[in-house]
């Protein structure tokens, strides 16, 4: 499915052929996004790609911008947001943009990653731009969290003193890699310096990973929900027009979506602690994570008790880094050759709980450690755990997956034929033409 | 080896379902504060059309001035931001000028004071915070700028859920309306006020609070007859507090009205071109 092995790009002008010979940027850029074929059959779960991209040129632009206004000094940050909210042209929206841009940012690519958990689109051959999308999630996660102590903010200063203080539950070297990290002995001047540089730093990092992650992705082809290899180029549609209009169709939903949380509610996914000035003697009666983080939190806090040479510090830390690493090795966990959780009904169970799990854990990371939620979220972190590591190896060989369609184009039809309304589409089309 | 995972699976929802139930029972253990939610009051900036009201803004600075700011200091709001208040150029800087500034150095290397200028910014009651928790008993009263966003008492579930939709942005203004209005209540029983502070069901940290009631009926002085009462004087300034910390929220809704608008319309044509270019692909086999 490589768009590059066969390349049909034809430049029709003298100095397009000029340009062919000697640097072929328009022939890639025709393979990759004009004449790259796309499964017929891709819904609107896969175009959450698109909006990633989207979203990280609106947050690097925006960031560009912001720091232009923005100091990175303990005695001066807080005062130079509110100067950008007050003051700067505009400064507001910059500034809820990117704030919020950010919690969209999770949500376009928690949408993304459950769609490739759901349709198998880790498998073989696609487990290298699996490994890379987990890697562009790492990188987030960093960008994600050292933006949020950016604005210096009692959320800010104590969710960094909570997660850098992770590290210090690493034996021997723990305490070396803490201080390291915030450049001293607590969080202050030093941490806020580094983390704004590699706040600006990580997203061009991000950007570099997502050409690599692209790049696997037009070697190997788009999976599609029935999970079938493309076998005919009646399976397919040409990239442009088809799938550029349908990814900028669900971009403008999509920002449809995030304008109502910039204008309306632009401080709802916020913390109001983090409109008080960072104060290292008050600690906060809650420390409370940004909302994409919160199962991780609860996972984190989920181990109360010492497991042998292990004390629940570091028990904690463990059962959180290891629930990301266990998402690198998942093309490996599941074990069916059945790509799809369409045609596999016991996996579609599970991956519903699991995602009701994932919620659960969400809801419990925002809660106090206290009374019968660390017991909860301890249950819920056995679950996430037992879905990649027992779940996953071991329904690939006891389940009986549903009988798969010959080709993508078969399933299609079958669909349209099965189904009792005719699809919207097939019936208004005499009008649009006319 | 279905009936397994049958058994797993039913028990995996029953523990996503009891989970809710379980925790409420337990919610009651630890004091939570504030003991009382604040009542949620309609402000005439709620909702996707709301904009402040110029009046009540006016009253709410006249409060501020001559009540809280003794031990309040409003360090982000300029005298030249005032305008949006509706006062005109003059009248900020006949207001500006009642206050002192201390200015320098100049050319002694003096520091000195003059009248305020509408580039100045409110003047802070305390010139640091050691000072301003030593005259208050060892609680430095916060500042002003942004305490309407900077205070929110929890909202729970499913409450967060609908203000998605309600577009609840008013939960610092309710929030200091009912504090201000919260004073003189009796304590439930069993719980001991520690001297010098006063009791307030709505406090967000504790019981009971180191400010003493600072309003009473009559204190401030209105002149486009108004009411005054202490609830007149707590909703008018808790209205202007949540202007001081977000001035530009009329215009945000307008803007943002447009952009829905256009995202609308543009989306509905994107789609008509989307599905043009798709039902081609629909007859073909």
């Amino acid at each position: 499915m490589s768009g590059f092995q066969h390349s049909t790009y034809t430049p029709k002008t003298g100095l397009g052929r000029w340009f062919d010979q000697r640097m072929p940027l328009p022939r890639l850029v025709y393979d990759s996004f004009v004449a790259y074929p796309v499964p017929r059959n891709l819904n609107y779960a896969y175009t959450f790609g698109g909006i990633l991209s989207m979203m990280l040129a609106i947050q690097i632009l925006t960031g560009i911008v912001l720091a232009m206004h923005y100091a990175a000094n303990s005695g001066l940050a807080f005062d130079s947001v509110e100067h950008i909210m007050r003051d700067v042209n505009f400064g507001w929206l910059l500034r809820y943009a990117h704030s919020n841009g950010a919690s969209f940012f999770f949500i376009a690519v928690y949408v993304h990653m459950f769609r490739g958990l759901y349709y198998g689109s880790y498998k073989a051959p696609r487990e290298l731009l699996w490994i890379l999308g987990c890697i562009i999630y790492l990188l987030m996660m960093a960008t994600a969290f050292m933006g949020y102590v950016l604005p210096w903010g009692q959320m800010s200063f104590w969710g960094a003193t909570v997660i850098t203080g992770f590290f210090s539950a690493i034996p021997l070297v723990g305490d070396w890699i803490q201080q390291l990290l915030i450049g001293g002995f607590a969080v202050g001047d030093p941490t806020l310096n580094r983390f704004f540089s590699l706040h600006y730093l990580l997203p061009f990092m991000i950007a570099g990973v997502v050409v690599l992650h692209i790049w696997a992705l037009h070697v190997a082809g788009q999976t599609n929900p029935t999970g079938v290899d493309v076998k005919t180029k009646g399976d397919t549609v040409p990239f442009s027009p088809h799938a550029t209009m349908k990814d900028a169709f669900a971009m403008v939903a999509f920002l449809f979506f995030f304008a109502y949380v910039i204008f309306y509610i632009p401080d709802y996914l916020g913390h109001a602690d983090n409109y008080v000035q960072a104060n290292p003697l008050k600690t906060p009666s809650e420390i409370v994570p940004e909302w994409y983080f919160l199962p991780f939190y609860a996972m984190l806090r989920a181990i109360t008790f010492n497991v042998g040479p292990i004390n629940s510090k570091l028990g904690g830390v463990l059962v959180m880094f290891g629930s990301i690493a266990l998402l690198f090795l998942v093309p490996w966990l599941d074990t069916s050759k059945v790509r799809s959780a369409v045609y596999r009904p016991w996996y579609k169970l599970f991956f519903w709980i699991f995602i009701a799990d994932v919620v659960m854990l969400g809801w419990l990371g925002s809660k106090p450690p206290q009374g019968v939620y660390p017991t909860l979220a301890l249950i819920g972190a056995i679950f996430y755990y037992a879905f990649f590591l027992i779940i996953m190896p071991v329904l690939g060989l006891i389940e009986t997956p549903r009988k798969l369609p010959n080709s993508i184009t078969e399933a299609v039809l079958q669909k349209k034929a099965g189904g009792t309304l005719a699809p919207a589409g097939a019936t208004a089309a005499p009008e649009t033409r006319s | 080896m279905k009936n397994v995972l049958k058994g797993l699976a039913a028990f995996g929802i029953a523990a996503a379902l009891a989970a809710p139930a379980m925790a409420q029972e337990n919610a009651a253990e630890p004091m939570h504060f504030p003991i009382k939610e604040p009542p949620q009051l309609h402000w005439s900036f709620s909702g996707p059309f709301g904009t402040f009201d110029k009046e009540q803004l006016q009253r709410g600075l006249k409060v501020y001035k001559e009540v809280c700011s003794a031990c309040h200091s409003l360090n982000m709001v300029a005298f030249r931001n005032l305008e949006a208040l509706g006062y005109s150029e003059a009248q900020v800087k006949a207001f500006a000028s009642q206050y002192q500034i201390q200015d320098g150095p100049n050319d002694d290397g003096k520091m000195f004071e003059r009248p305020g200028k509408p580039s100045d910014y409110f003047p802070a009651p305390f010139p640091n915070e050691e000072a301003a928790a030593a005259a208050n008993g060892g609680a430095a009263p916060p500042d002003f700028s942004l305490i309407a966003k900077a205070r929110a008492a929890e909202r729970g579930f499913p409450q967060f859920i609908f203000d998605i939709f309600t577009q609840y942005t008013t939960a610092g203004p309710d929030y200091i309306h009912a504090l201000l209005t919260g004073f003189h209540q009796t304590p439930p029983k069993g719980l001991t006020i520690p001297s010098g502070t006063y009791y307030n069901p709505y406090f967000m940290s504790a019981a009971s609070t180191h400010m003493p009631p600072p309003l009473s009926d009559g204190q401030v002085k209105y002149d486009d007859g108004s009411p005054e009462t202490v609830n007149q004087y707590a909703t008018d300034v808790a209205a202007f507090l949540m202007w001081a910390a977000d001035p530009h929220m009329e215009v945000r809704k307008e803007i943002g009205f447009r952009v829905m608008i256009f995202l609308l319309i543009f989306g509905f044509l994107v789609y008509l071109t989307k599905r043009k270019v798709w039902n081609e692909v629909a007859h073909s086999h």
